[in-house]
C-alpha cells in the first residue's frame, strides 16, 4: 500500500493512500469539528456528503478551503486546521445554518444532547449576523417517530442509514433551496411509507428533526392512578447503556440500580423482559428442533432456515419486502409481547387483578417496540398486552425528574416470578445473542447431553454477516447472523434464490443488535460505545448462575402450572403470532 | 406537492416498462427514464414514479427526490393548450414579464400550473431562437410574436371552443 506524507498543523504524518484529511488529523490527535459527517467504521457505516462545510481546512496552494471529511491526503500536502481564515469560514457556515433553525433550544427534545447545539458552543457563536428565511414544514407523527423538519440541517445522516445501511428507502432528500427537506416519497407521512420504525434515523440525527414519540406522561399518569397496578419489564440492552445518560462509562452495567430506580418511580412490580426471553427460547427453540427433526426425517416440505422473530423492525421489513416468505420466520412473538400476554393472563390472575386494571410498561432500547405493542393482534378486546413502551432515553428522563441519582442508588433484585432469568436471556441484547441462547437450549434437548461449555464465541462479534457451524451430535447445524436490515436483505435474497445453506438465521435490525437500538443513549458516531455495551452484556451473562433458558425455574413453573408444553395450544394462543403482507404503500394523495 | 390521481392503463404501463427496459433497468439511468416517461405522459404522476422505482429497483422516495429536484420534471399535467412564455434576455427586455403577468391574471393560475378545466397551463422557457419577434409566446405549436399585454385576451379567445 502506498504511504503518503503530509503535514497537518505543522506536524508531519504518514498515512496509507486513501486516508482522508479528517482521519489523518485524528491520528495526530487533532479533532477537526464535524457536523454532517458520521463514521461507525467497525460497522461499515459512513456519511460524508461534505454538505455542512464545518470541517473545512486550508490546504496550501488551493484556492478554496477543503472539507476534511471528503478530501483525500496527497503527497506533500500542507494542511492548516485552525488558522483565522478557517475559523472565520466555520463560524460563517455555522451562522448560516443557525439562521434557518428555530431557536427553541430550551424546550427542545434534544436540549443537551444536540450536536448542533454543542457545535455552536464549541465554535463560540454568540451572535448570528444573517437573517435567514426560516422555512417551515408540517410535523409528522407516526406510532414511533416524530419528524420535525424545521429542525433538519440536511446532514443526510438519516437518509444514509435508511437507504444505504438499512435498504429501507423510506427517506430521501426532496425539493431544493429553502424548500429542501428529507421526506418519504410524495412527502407522505412516515406511517404510510415503507418505514420499519427501526429508529436508526433517530439514532444518528444531530438535532431534534427526528425524535421518538414520548410516552413518559402517560406512564406518569398511570403510576399516579390508585386504581391501576403498574408493572414494568426491562429489555436486556437497557442495563448496558442507561448509565451513559448519567455520565457513567459506556459499558457500565446498572442492572441493580435500574431496578431500584424503577421501584422508586412507583412501579408495583419490577420485572425483567429477560424472563420472557427465556420463554421465547423455549418456544422458538422447540420450533427450530421440530423443523429440524422433520428435515432430518426427510420431509421435503419443511421450511428451513428458520428465522428469529424478536425484532419488530425486522418483522416490519420482511412483511414489506419478503412477504412471499412469511412462513419462514419463527411464529414466536417477541419477548416484549410474550411478557405482556403472560402478565395480563397468568400473572394478573395470580395477583387477582383484572387485565383492564393492570398496566404493563416496557423499557426498550428500541423505537419499533412502540409500534409493536400497538399492533392489533397483540390486544384483547382493545386492551393491549403491553400498554406503553418507553425507550432507554425516556427512562433516563423519568429517573432525573424523580430527583434520583442513578449512580448513588443501591443495587436491588427484580421481583418474582417474572424477574427470574438466565444468562441466555441477557445476551438477547446483542447481535448473535438470540441464536446463541437458542443453541444452548436446543443442543441439550436435541442431544440429551449437557453442554460442556455454554459460550459459543464463534457466534459473537460485530461483523455485519457472520456464520458458524455447531455440531449437534454429528449433525452440522449451520447458523447465519446478520445485523442491519441491508445485511439481512442479503441473507433473505439467498433464501429466495434457493442458495441459502443455513438451518437457522438470527436477524436484528440495528447495528450491534439491541445495544445499538434507536432508543438508546446517543452514540454520536462512536462505535467503541457499542463495543463496550456488547462486552457488558456478555459480562452479565457470565455472572449469572443459570445460563440456559430451559433451566429457569420460573419458566419451568409457568409451563407446569399454566402453559403445559412448549407449542401447546395455550402457548400457541398466547405466545405465537402470524405475519401479514404489508403493501409498499401506494399513493393516496390527490 | 400534490399529484393528480391516475390509474395507469395497461398499454401505458407496458410502454413505461419498455422505456425502463431500453435503459437496461439500470438505477443510474433514472433521469433518462424519467425524461422519456415525461415525454410519454406529459408529466410524472405518482403512479409513474412508483412503476419506475419498481422497475429500476430504487426506493420511490429517491425517485420523488429526483423529480422534485429538477425543475424540468413536473407532477402536474400540462393543459390541452400549453402556453410557453419566453423569458430569455431579448424577450425579457421587450416586456415578457408584463405579458406573463397578463396571462396569469386572465387565467388565475401561476407558473407551472394548469387551469382546473385542463384547458391551459403556463410555463416559462428560455429563448426559442426567435429574438427578432420578442416577446415571443407559444401556445402548443403555434407561435405569437411581438405580443403586447393588451393582446392576451384576444389570443386566449382563439381557443374558446377548444
Amino acid at each position: 500500500m502506498n504511504t503518503i506524507n503530509l503535514t497537518i498543523d505543522k506536524k508531519p504524518v504518514s498515512v496509507p493512500a486513501g486516508t482522508t484529511v479528517l482521519e489523518a488529523a485524528r491520528s495526530l490527535g487533532i479533532q477537526i469539528p464535524t457536523l454532517c459527517y458520521l463514521g461507525l467504521h467497525d460497522l461499515n457505516i459512513e456519511n460524508k456528503p461534505a454538505g455542512c462545510r464545518i470541517c473545512v481546512v486550508e490546504v496550501e496552494g488551493r484556492r478554496n478551503l477543503a472539507p476534511a471529511c471528503a478530501t483525500d491526503c496527497a503527497e506533500g500536502m500542507v494542511v492548516s486546521t485552525h488558522n483565522i481564515r478557517v475559523l472565520n469560514a466555520r463560524r460563517t457556515v455555522m451562522e448560516l445554518i443557525l439562521s434557518d433553525h428555530p431557536f427553541e433550544c430550551l424546550t427542545c427534545a434534544k436540549n443537551g444532547t444536540c450536536d448542533l447545539q454543542s457545535m455552536a458552543q464549541e465554535l463560540g457563536i454568540r451572535e448570528i449576523h444573517y437573517q435567514g428565511e426560516k422555512s417551515t414544514y408540517r410535523k409528522d407523527t407516526s406510532p414511533s417517530i416524530i419528524r420535525d423538519v424545521d429542525k433538519c440541517i440536511l446532514c443526510r445522516r438519516c437518509e444514509m442509514m435508511c437507504n444505504d445501511f438499512q435498504t429501507v428507502g423510506a427517506l430521501s432528500g426532496v425539493n431544493r433551496g429553502f424548500q429542501a427537506v428529507v421526506a418519504p416519497a410524495f412527502e407522505m407521512n412516515l406511517e404510510y411509507s415503507s418505514c420499519t420504525y427501526c429508529g436508526q434515523c433517530v439514532a444518528v440525527c444531530p438535532t431534534a428533526a427526528l425524535t421518538e414519540v414520548d410516552h413518559t406522561g402517560k406512564v406518569l399518569r398511570a403510576l399516579a392512578d390508585p386504581g391501576k397496578t403498574v408493572i414494568v419489564q426491562t429489555a436486556p440492552a437497557v442495563r448496558a447503556a442507561l448509565g451513559e445518560a448519567f455520565g457513567m462509562e459506556p459499558g457500565t452495567l446498572v442492572t441493580g440500580k435500574m431496578v431500584s430506580a424503577l421501584r422508586e418511580l412507583g412501579f408495583d412490580h419490577v420485572f425483567d423482559t429477560d424472563f420472557a426471553a427465556d420463554l421465547t427460547i423455549m418456544e422458538e427453540g422447540t420450533e427450530l428442533l421440530g423443523r429440524l427433526t422433520r428435515f432430518l426425517e426427510g420431509d421435503k416440505q419443511v421450511r428451513l432456515p428458520i428465522l428469529t422473530s424478536c425484532c419488530p423492525a425486522w418483522v416490519n421489513f420482511f412483511e414489506t419486502y419478503f412477504a412471499d416468505m412469511k412462513d419462514i420466520p419463527s411464529t414466536a412473538r417477541s419477548p416484549q409481547q410474550m411478557f405482556g400476554s403472560i402478565a395480563k393472563t397468568w400473572f394478573a390472575e395470580r395477583i387477582g387483578v383484572n387485565r383492564e386494571d393492570l398496566v404493563v410498561v416496557s423499557i426498550m432500547p428500541c423505537l419499533a417496540k412502540k409500534y409493536e405493542c400497538q399492533r392489533e393482534e397483540f390486544s384483547v378486546d382493545g386492551n393491549p398486552d403491553v400498554d406503553y413502551a418507553l425507550t432507554t432515553r425516556e427512562l433516563a428522563n423519568l429517573i432525573k425528574q424523580a430527583n434520583l441519582d442513578l449512580k448513588q442508588l443501591p443495587d436491588s433484585d427484580f421481583d418474582q416470578p417474572m424477574g427470574e432469568s438466565t444468562g441466555a436471556a441477557v445476551i438477547f441484547g446483542t447481535t448473535g445473542g438470540v441464536i446463541e441462547a437458542a443453541v444452548r437450549t436446543a443442543y441439550e434437548i436435541h442431544t440429551g447431553k449437557s453442554l460442556n461449555r455454554v459460550d459459543f464465541k464463534e457466534l459473537r462479534g460485530l461483523e455485519n454477516i457472520r456464520s458458524a457451524t455447531v455440531d449437534f451430535n454429528g449433525f452440522p447445524l449451520r447458523i447465519g447472523i446478520a445485523h442491519g436490515l441491508g445485511n439481512a436483505r442479503k441473507l433473505l435474497e439467498e433464501i429466495r434464490e434457493g442458495k441459502s445453506e443455513y438451518h437457522a438465521i438470527e436477524i436484528m435490525a440495528c447495528p450491534g443488535g439491541c445495544i445499538g437500538g434507536g432508543g438508546q443513549p446517543l452514540h454520536h458516531g462512536d462505535s467503541s460505545i457499542l463495543k463496550a455495551r456488547q462486552k457488558a452484556i456478555y459480562t452479565e451473562d457470565e455472572l449469572k448462575v443459570i445460563r440456559k433458558s430451559h433451566e429457569n425455574p420460573a419458566i419451568q413453573e409457568l409451563y407446569a402450572s399454566f402453559l403445559g408444553q412448549p407449542l401447546s395450544e395455550k402457548a400457541h394462543h398466547l405466545l405465537h403470532t402470524h405475519y401479514f403482507e404489508k403493501k409498499k404503500r401506494k399513493v393516496s394523495i390527490g | 406537492m400534490t399529484s393528480i390521481k391516475v390509474e395507469l392503463k395497461q398499454h401505458q404501463a407496458e410502454k413505461l416498462r419498455e422505456v425502463c427496459r431500453s435503459f437496461g433497468n439500470q438505477e443510474g439511468e433514472l433521469i433518462n427514464v424519467l425524461h422519456k416517461a415525461q415525454g410519454i405522459f406529459g408529466y410524472l404522476p405518482a403512479e409513474v414514479q412508483e412503476m419506475v422505482a419498481e422497475e429500476l429497483n430504487v426506493p420511490v422516495a429517491r425517485v420523488y427526490g429526483v423529480v422534485t429536484f429538477y425543475s424540468f420534471f413536473s407532477m402536474i399535467p400540462k393543459g390541452r393548450n400549453p402556453i410557453s412564455i419566453c423569458t430569455g434576455t431579448a424577450c425579457y427586455v421587450r416586456g415578457a414579464e408584463k405579458v406573463l403577468d397578463e396571462f396569469r391574471k386572465q387565467l388565475s393560475i401561476g407558473i407551472g400550473e394548469t387551469t382546473p378545466d385542463g384547458k391551459f397551463s403556463i410555463n416559462c422557457l428560455r429563448c426559442v431562437g426567435a429574438c427578432g419577434l420578442a416577446p415571443v409566446v407559444m401556445i402548443g405549436e403555434k407561435t405569437y410574436g411581438r405580443v403586447a399585454p393588451d393582446e392576451v385576451k384576444a389570443i386566449l379567445k382563439e381557443y374558446e371552443n377548444d
